[in-house]
């Protein structure tokens, strides 16, 4: 078995939506903002007893009334109240978070790459061309009624069936996406903010969890 | 009222004079060449002003050497040194696109006086 090696820094957060701002060259920059305020460490796991390194972050504010007795049991043991959602994230260095130790957006530098997992905006039921990026028909040249189709989904008596994984339309969108290596422009201490050029997925008031990239290439 | 309204606060610019569609400006643009910055002036007429908060923008057309010039800019860029208002105008639209079709005397915008108000 190998042991993972990696350390990880990460926190959930919420996107709030997104700006615009200016960098230190005054060039306009995106700005997408999240709030990832109080994240608390609920849980470590070890090598010895649960047989892999990683910490488990609790975010978000939830009723303390809504959530059940064994749940509360855990918060309480990490000495918090209890949060809407929890991540766990695996990293090696376990050894520097204590329970009940609460992290917010200065583990992240200004400057530094990060990526950001959240879930993808819902398409609903989408054609072969928008889910999959098909050419469709001809516009004219005498196609008819015939223009976002897939075409031919096979051969004929040689399968005579549909191959499995075929490209077909359906459900698009609320998958899991991450985006990787966007700078985080500035954060805002204060409001634990984090704001971050570019883009990431799903709609406002998503969960997304941040962390720093793991591909980065200078 | 957006909830980034507070963030987008603290970027926006406070020394932009009131202005609108018609009214001539001449704006002090910063230009940096190299390790070199100076000002430009481009002055001219604004045919609108689009967007809000902190991604408005405005656009400032003028006639150069017989060739119409639009330039557009946020209106809270730090790449402006200043804008300056010089004169106000008397139109009645927030767009003036109808500009760009004429030339000469017709492209011309009545200057506002303030007395008749």
């Amino acid at each position: 078995m190998t042991v993972n090696t990696r350390t990880v820094k990460g926190l959930l957060g919420k996107k709030l939506g997104m700006t615009q701002g200016w960098d230190a060259d005054n060039k306009l920059v995106p700005i997408t903002v999240v709030e990832a305020g109080e994240n608390v460490i609920t849980q470590i796991k070890n090598l010895e007893k649960d047989g892999y390194a990683a910490i488990q972050l609790a975010y978000g504010a939830i009723e303390p009334r809504k959530v059940d007795k064994p749940t509360t049991g855990h918060f309480a043991k990490a000495g918090s109240t209890p949060r809407r959602f929890l991540a766990e994230i695996r990293t090696a260095d376990t050894d520097i978070y204590t329970v009940g130790q609460s992290i917010g957006v200065d583990i992240f530098e200004v400057g530094s790459k990060l990526d950001v997992v959240g879930t993808s905006k819902g398409k609903g039921f989408a054609g072969v061309m928008k889910r999959h990026g098909f050419s469709g028909i001809h516009a004219s040249h005498g196609a008819h009624k015939n223009h976002r189709k897939p075409g031919s989904v096979g051969a004929g008596t040689t399968p005579s069936r549909v191959l499995k994984g075929k490209k077909m339309p359906g459900r698009m969108g609320t998958d899991r996406v991450t985006t990787l290596n966007l700078t985080l422009h500035g954060v805002d201490l204060e409001k634990g903010l984090l704001l971050i050029k570019g883009a990431v997925p799903g709609p406002k008031g998503q969960l997304v969890f941040v962390r720093n990239a793991v591909k980065e290439t200078d | 009222m957006n909830i980034l309204d507070d963030l987008d606060a603290k970027s926006l610019r406070h020394d932009i004079p009131d202005f609108r569609a018609g009214d001539t400006v001449k704006v002090h643009v910063n230009i940096v060449e190299g390790s070199r910055s100076r000002v430009q002036l481009f002055q001219g007429i604004v045919i609108g002003r689009s967007g809000d908060g902190i991604r408005e923008t405005f656009t400032v057309r003028k006639v150069s050497f017989q060739v119409g010039v639009e330039r557009t800019w946020p209106v809270h860029t730090p790449v402006l040194e200043k804008i300056e208002l010089v004169s106000r105008g008397d139109v009645r639209r927030a767009k003036l696109y109808y500009l760009r079709k004429l030339r000469g005397k017709a492209a011309k915008v009545r200057e506002k006086r303030d007395n008749v108000k």
